[in-house]
């Protein structure tokens, strides 16, 4: 890298400032102004309309007790703890299924990532269609003589946040799917000739050749998506219809932050301090992924 | 036999994937014939239409939202291609003071999750005047310190020879990285430039804190007021996400091996 420094033009000292300009002007006024601001925000009582006190750490005792903050914290943990093991494992099945040259393999690769491209707004709609007391799953169910009354999957507590949960897996199962599949193609194949002379079949093949390849990426893939799913709004607030549910009982975290955050009656002080909370727990797993990665990448 | 099991579990999941989506186009052209809570449930609608496409376009002002949608994904896209695309090469090929601080800075910057730093960004673009406006929902993404440092590593993989050559008959900064090392970038700056673009055409939560004017909603918000409005006739709520979603499967249809290529050059690696 040292060898741009011997060059026979000098640059003026300058010059490389003029092209991180841009960039550099973003990012510390749209990220870390801000993010010094929510940590200074997080210890006032500010409001919306006024810049408020210092008041120490009271927003974290408040939030300590704070019924709807421990009701986010629930929801947003039980996505995590939910929706991630289906995250590391379902898209590694789907693909050693997609894994292939064929025509047939590579439309059903496009099928599946289609619905990464959605917005979570489309994507709720389109299930809310589907999970209403009169939606097509209802109706299935009916039909079937499964059920006689149909089920509240958008009413009740625990059906909508399984709801959301079975919407954030569906969308997101295409993009791990694709990650899989570049992890898959690094696995020497002669692992897979060995076995296969070894006597062992396409399930024994998938658990003691595919499972242990990736395992990395699998790893990489639960970091990932406890991020992600820590931070579910869209989902949960179109399938809610924004309220997050009958008095709050599906609030996030995220939800919780807008609620607190916006509007006339704004807390931005309380709300600074659910905010760094989150950045704790989500700045510690982030760290992690990135320093994963690097470890994965020197590999 | 295991290649006709493979299939058969490949179609079941390809009906878990594509079943919502088939459902929603095939409730958006249910007329007002068709019973939509009939047992068994019906896939091909009896009275088929194309009218509440209509009703939706007339009573949402759709285009006005895409052209809001399609005015912030410009500026997002245009921002990231320059932005990250300069200081990237800085980055990765030019010396000077404090490289590695301003690289560890994007680093950090990196490393904060938008959702934890969304008010104080809320009351930042509100005391610049930007609060309702497409320019205050553009800003804050309009370089992403992730794209910084993929376009840094891009420039990386350049071979140094190749601009000092050009160094040494004395072409000056500017002209190395436009001439020399940006056309050698450009598949990284596609995917750069797709990767912005979804991101913006799909952000929720950002939109629906900055803006407060109907006029100025992005597709996203104005969708979700279709739950509110339309919540009695799923036919006009299909119809309204099929509009919504051409655009972006248009988007995915013609650049798909960008989509694929690009999760892969995220730096993911087993």
């Amino acid at each position: 890298m040292t060898s741009a420094s011997i060059g026979r033009t000098h640059d003026r000292w300058w010059a490389p400032w003029l092209f991180l300009a841009p960039a550099l002007a973003v990012v510390v006024v749209f990220i870390l102004f801000p993010f010094t601001n929510t940590l200074a925000l997080s210890v006032t009582d500010a409001t919306l309309l006024k810049p408020g006190q210092f008041i120490g750490a009271d927003n974290f005792v408040r939030l300590w007790s704070d019924e709807r903050f421990r009701i986010a914290m629930i929801n947003s943990t039980l996505y995590v703890i939910c929706v991630v093991p289906v995250m590391i494992a379902a898209p590694l099945v789907l693909a050693a299924l997609v894994n292939g040259t064929t025509r047939i393999l590579g439309f059903f690769r496009t099928a599946f990532y289609l619905p990464v491209v959605m917005s979570s707004v489309i994507v709720g709609l389109i299930w809310t269609n589907l999970l209403d007391q009169r939606g097509l799953i209802n109706q299935l169910l009916g039909w079937l003589g499964a059920i006689d009354t149909p089920i509240g999957f958008l009413s009740d507590r625990w059906l909508t946040l399984i709801s959301a949960m079975v919407v954030t897996v569906w969308t997101g199962l295409g993009y791990y799917m694709v990650i899989y599949l570049a992890a898959m193609a690094n696995i020497d194949r002669s692992l897979y000739e060995a076995a296969a002379i070894d006597g062992a079949g396409p399930i024994r093949q998938f658990l003691h050749v595919t499972v242990p390849g990736v395992r990395s990426t699998s790893a990489l893939i639960g970091l990932f998506s406890s991020v992600s799913a820590f931070r579910v709004f869209g989902e949960v607030y179109v399938l809610t219809g924004g309220t997050g549910g009958t008095g709050g009982q599906n609030t996030t975290i995220t939800m919780l932050i807008q609620q607190e955050g916006t509007g006339l009656q704004a807390q931005t002080g309380y709300a600074g301090a659910i905010s760094m909370v989150m950045f704790v727990v989500l700045g510690g797993l982030l760290a992690a992924q990135l320093w994963f990665q690097n470890r994965g990448g020197d590999k | 036999m295991t290649r006709f099991f493979r299939y058969v579990i490949l179609l079941g999941f390809f009906l878990l994937l594509a079943g919502p989506l088939i459902w929603q186009l095939s409730l958006s052209f249910k007329g007002i014939g068709d019973d939509l809570y009939a047992q068994p449930p019906q896939i091909i609608p009896s009275d088929p239409t194309i009218r509440n496409y209509g009703d939706v376009l007339d009573r949402v002002p759709v285009f006005r939202y895409v052209l809001n949608s399609v005015i912030v994904a410009l500026i997002v896209v245009g921002g990231n291609i320059v932005g990250a695309t300069l200081a990237g090469y800085a980055l990765a090929r030019l010396t000077f003071r404090f490289r590695g601080l301003v690289t560890a800075l994007f680093v950090v910057a990196l490393l904060v999750p938008i959702e934890a730093i969304i008010i104080a960004q809320f009351l930042l673009v509100r005391s610049s005047g930007l609060a309702d406006t497409l320019l205050g929902v553009a800003l804050p993404t309009c370089v992403a310190a992730l794209n910084v440092l993929l376009m840094r590593n891009a420039f990386q993989g350049i071979p140094m020879e190749l601009e000092e050559a050009a160094r040494i008959d004395g072409a000056g900064v500017w002209q190395r990285f436009w001439h020399i090392c940006a056309p050698q970038v450009r598949g990284v700056m596609t995917v750069v430039a797709i990767f912005s673009f979804v991101g913006a055409w799909n952000d929720f939560l950002w939109p629906l804190i900055v803006l407060s004017g109907e006029e100025n909603y992005t597709l996203t918000l104005g969708l979700n007021r279709l739950r509110g409005t339309f919540i009695s006739d799923p036919r006009l709520v299909a119809a309204g996400t099929i509009i919504a979603l051409a655009p972006i499967l248009a988007v995915f249809a013609m650049l798909q091996r960008y989509f694929f290529k690009g999760l892969q050059a995220g730096g993911i690696k087993g």
